[in-house]
Parts: structure tokens; C-alpha cells; sequence
């Protein structure tokens, strides 16, 4: 098996929001295809450990490459590259899911945009209401046109920030779904979820945050089990 | 840069399409200028030939008015459902945004101006019989001005919590001298005066536009910069 290239690396994070150390001294590497859950109590710091990643806040201190290319503010290059969702869906209540989709194709510069806009609309099951403005949506609703925007154009890493909140069992089976295929095609996925069971399916790796740091990851590999892989959890997190 | 343009266009773009959709905002300022104008055409009797004076301060007063209920709502409307992440965090320069901006602001600006204008014409007796390419130029220049700068205000104050009282208190001093310039210019235009003189302060104007676009346009990457 050939050597997979590292497609994140994170090298000594640390940021300071006001005078509170949010981030300390993370380090942590993501190899192509691979895929990587962050678990943590609230408040830990993973959203900031995305926002940082994917360029909308600056570290402190610390480096991050992504595909060979240093993470800073002004690189559309490598923007193009991560699909980020975030906690809320970035989406405009006035414009149809069509246009919404439309909108950031055009900004990603993405091709044949029309076709595939239709395509991933049916794929998360909101064909129907393609011409609905979707300020009526549900919560869920809202969530897989989010995930629809964030594939759309096709990223080489996918950072998802909890992204099964708010989904009915339809919805999170669809996601997962979505998630496998893309982790065949060689996509590196960074996953935030509270959901030990989609991150069991899931992840590669998991790696635990708690107050800013990486306490400790572990491979699952499929050989532990969803119950060894809570036990492990708790006893990180409570102990220490 | 042709990316950035183009970026920009896509999001004023989407800003317009959003606004004709709703007419919300468009509506709400062209009722605003219709009603400062009654109410002016009330306070003056529009017989009077000495309230011609006050026509060219009219037409101002209702673009800066008018124009500031619209600058409130471009960027806080970008914070329903976090959108102004999903474009910082998008493979598009700030400036982009920042133009897009100023471009869907100058369109819904124009737009009430090409409503209300007339009506403040028609109510207050006045014939036009001047230059209309000069008047035309001078409203021109003085709207982009005011949008420039208004709307990087309007991103600034965006974040704070009294949005809407903070824009006005930091726009209207910076807009002084623009204000000044094309109050006297309109005067000259529409008194139909020698337009010889309005070109001075056409080319104050001007220099104002570009001074402050050049200033905010590079600003503008600061405001959008996370801490
Ligand atoms: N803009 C901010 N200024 C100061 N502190 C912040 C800011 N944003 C988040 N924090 C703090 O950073 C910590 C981590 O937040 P976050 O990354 O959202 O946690 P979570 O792991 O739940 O996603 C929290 O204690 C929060 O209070
Ligand atoms: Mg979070």
C-alpha cells in the first residue's frame, strides 16, 4: 500500500480569544481519506479549532498546513479546497434552495452548476421544494441543504461541526451514507459530533478535546466496540 | 481581479434578488422619502418662490435618510443564519464583498432616488429646465460617495449592538463636506445657473469618491478579519 499524503497538519496551535486561552498547543495530523471525529464536553473548543482551521480566526501561535499550503486569511486557493459546515447553515432565508446552491456555486466557481445544484437536491431529498424560499424550513430541512451547499463544491476535505444535530433518523442515515461515499473517494473528513454512535460508524480516529488540549486519540480501526469506545471516553474526560 | 469582480457582482446579485423579492427594504424607503416630502411640501408652502431653495437640500436629505434604513439592513442581514462566515469562509477576497456591497446598495439607492425625485418635483411646483446630463452626474457622484462610505460604516457597526443608531451618529460627520459639495453643486444645477461653477465642486466630490473608496476598500479586509 502506498504511503497516503497528509492532507492537514496542525503543528503547536494556540489562540487566545480576549485574555482565555481557548486552544493550547494542538497537534494533530489528517492523512488523505482518512477521517477524524473531535469529541469533547461543550466548550471545549472544537468549534474554535475548526474556525481556525478553516481560516476565520487566526491562531495565536502555531501553523497550519493544509495540502502542502500554509493556512493563512487571504488564500482563496485553499478555501476552495474545505467544505465547511458550521453550526449554523450560512443559507439565505429569502432565496429558494435552488438559488441558495446557485449563489455559492458561483462563488466556488463551480461547473455545470445548474445540473449539479439538481442533483444533490434530490440526493438530500429537498427536490420538491426547490422553489420554496427557505425561511419555512425546518430545522432539519435547513440542515441537509446545508450539507448540499458544503458537497457542492466537491472539497478535497470535508469539516463538519456537529453536523447530525437537528436531523430525523431518514436524514442522519442519508448523511452517513453521504459521508462513506465520500470517504471512498478520498476525502479527508474532520467530524464534530456528540453522537458516539454516527462517530463509532464513522471515524477512523476520534480524538478527544477538553479544555483546549488534546488529551488523547485512539484508532478504532473496527476492532473497538461502541460500548469500549464510551468507556474510554468518560474516563478520559471525568478522570484527570 | 477580474475574479473579484465577478465575485462581486454574484453577491450584489443575490443581494437584489433577495430585496425584489421581498421589496422590504426598497419599500420601506421609498415610503420614508415620499413621507418627508409631503410632510416638507406641508411645512413650506410650494408656492412660495423662495422655497425653491430648499429643493436641492431635499433631495439630499431624503437619498441620505432613505439611504441610511437601507445601509442598516445590508449587513445585519448577512447575520441571519451566520451567512457572512459562509462568505468569509468561501474562496472569495473580502473586497468582493465589501464592492458587491456597495453596488446592491447604490442599485436600491438609485432606484428610490428615481421614484422620489420626480414626486419632490411635481409636489413642490418645480420645472426642470436645466442641464439634466449635469444633474444627473452631480447625483451620481454624490450617491456613490455616500454609499462608499456608508456602506463600510454599515459593516463596521454591524457587530455592535445599537446597529442602527451607531450608523447614523459615525456617517453623517464624514459625509459633511460631501454633503456640502453636492447641496451647492445641485443648487447650481437646478437654478440653472453657469454650470461652470458646479464643476469645482463636482471635482470635490469626485475626489471624495475616490479617496474614500481606495480607504475603505482596503479597510474593509480588517472589519471582515476575525479576532
Ligand atoms: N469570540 C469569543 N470570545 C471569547 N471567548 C470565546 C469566543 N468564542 C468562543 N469563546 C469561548 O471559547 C470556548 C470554546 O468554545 P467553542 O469552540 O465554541 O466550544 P465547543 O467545543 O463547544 O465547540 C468557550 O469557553 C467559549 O466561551
Ligand atoms: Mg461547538
Amino acid at each position: 500500500m502506498k504511503e497516503l499524503e497528509t492532507m492537514l497538519e496542525l503543528k503547536k496551535i494556540t489562540k487566545m480569544l480576549g485574555d482565555k486561552l481557548i486552544l493550547r498547543n494542538i497537534t494533530l495530523s489528517l492523512k488523505e481519506g482518512e477521517t477524524l471525529a473531535v469529541v469533547g464536553p461543550n466548550g471545549a473548543g472544537k468549534s474554535t479549532f475548526f474556525k481556525c482551521t478553516v481560516g476565520l480566526l487566526q491562531p495565536t501561535g502555531g501553523e497550519i498546513i493544509l495540502d502542502g499550503e500554509v493556512v493563512k486569511k487571504k488564500s482563496a486557493a485553499i478555501k476552495q479546497k474545505i467544505g465547511f459546515l458550521g453550526h449554523e447553515s450560512f443559507l439565505y432565508n429569502n432565496l429558494t434552495p435552488l438559488e441558495n446552491l446557485r449563489f455559492y456555486g458561483k462563488l466556488y466557481k463551480v461547473k455545470d452548476i445548474d445540473r449539479k445544484s439538481t442533483e444533490l437536491l434530490k440526493e438530500v431529498g429537498l427536490y420538491l421544494f426547490r422553489d420554496v424560499p427557505i425561511r419555512s424550513f425546518s430545522r432539519g430541512m435547513m440542515q441537509r441543504l446545508a450539507i448540499a451547499r458544503v458537497l457542492l463544491a466537491e472539497p478535497k476535505i470535508l469539516m463538519l461541526d456537529e453536523p447530525h444535530t437537528g436531523l430525523d433518523q431518514e436524514a442522519v442515515a442519508l448523511l452517513n451514507r453521504i459521508i462513506k461515499e465520500k470517504q471512498k473517494t478520498g476525502t479527508s473528513i474532520l467530524i464534530i459530533s456528540h453522537d458516539f454512535e454516527q462517530v463509532h460508524t464513522l471515524a477512523d480516529r476520534v480524538a478527544i478535546l477538553k479544555k483546549g488540549k488534546i488529551v488523547d486519540t485512539v484508532q478504532l480501526n473496527g476492532e473497538m466496540g461502541l460500548a469500549e469506545m464510551k468507556d474510554w471516553y468518560e474516563k478520559v474526560v471525568m478522570g484527570a | 481581479m477580474m475574479t473579484v469582480l465577478s465575485d462581486a457582482l454574484t453577491i450584489a446579485g443575490k443581494d437584489l434578488r433577495s430585496e425584489f423579492k421581498t421589496k422590504q427594504t426598497i419599500s420601506m424607503m421609498a415610503i420614508f422619502a415620499a413621507l418627508v416630502i409631503l410632510v416638507f411640501s406641508f411645512a413650506f408652502d410650494p408656492t412660495n418662490n423662495a422655497v425653491k431653495a430648499v429643493i436641492p437640500g431635499l433631495v439630499w436629505v431624503i437619498t441620505v435618510f432613505a439611504g441610511i434604513l437601507g445601509l442598516n439592513r445590508s449587513f445585519t442581514s448577512e447575520q441571519e443564519n451566520d451567512c457572512l462566515t459562509g462568505l468569509r469562509s468561501g474562496p472569495i477576497d473580502a473586497a468582493s464583498i465589501y464592492l458587491g456591497k456597495v453596488l446592491a446598495n447604490f442599485t436600491i439607492v438609485t432606484i428610490v432616488q428615481l421614484i422620489s425625485i420626480p414626486v419632490l418635483f411635481v409636489l413642490f411646483n418645480y420645472r426642470f429646465t436645466g442641464s439634466l446630463l449635469w444633474f444627473v452626474l452631480i447625483i451620481l457622484a454624490g450617491t456613490l460617495g455616500f454609499i462608499i462610505v456608508g456602506t463600510f460604516l454599515s459593516a463596521l457597526s454591524a457587530n455592535a449592538k445599537n446597529s442602527e443608531m451607531l450608523l447614523p451618529v459615525l456617517l453623517l460627520p464624514l459625509l459633511s463636506p460631501l454633503m456640502i459639495a453636492a447641496v451647492q453643486a445641485t443648487r447650481i444645477a437646478l437654478e440653472n445657473e453657469n454650470i461652470e461653477n458646479a464643476i469645482a465642486w463636482l471635482q470635490l466630490m469626485s475626489a471624495y469618491d475616490l479617496l474614500f473608496f481606495a480607504a475603505c476598500l482596503l479597510l474593509f479586509e480588517f472589519i471582515m478579519e476575525g479576532s
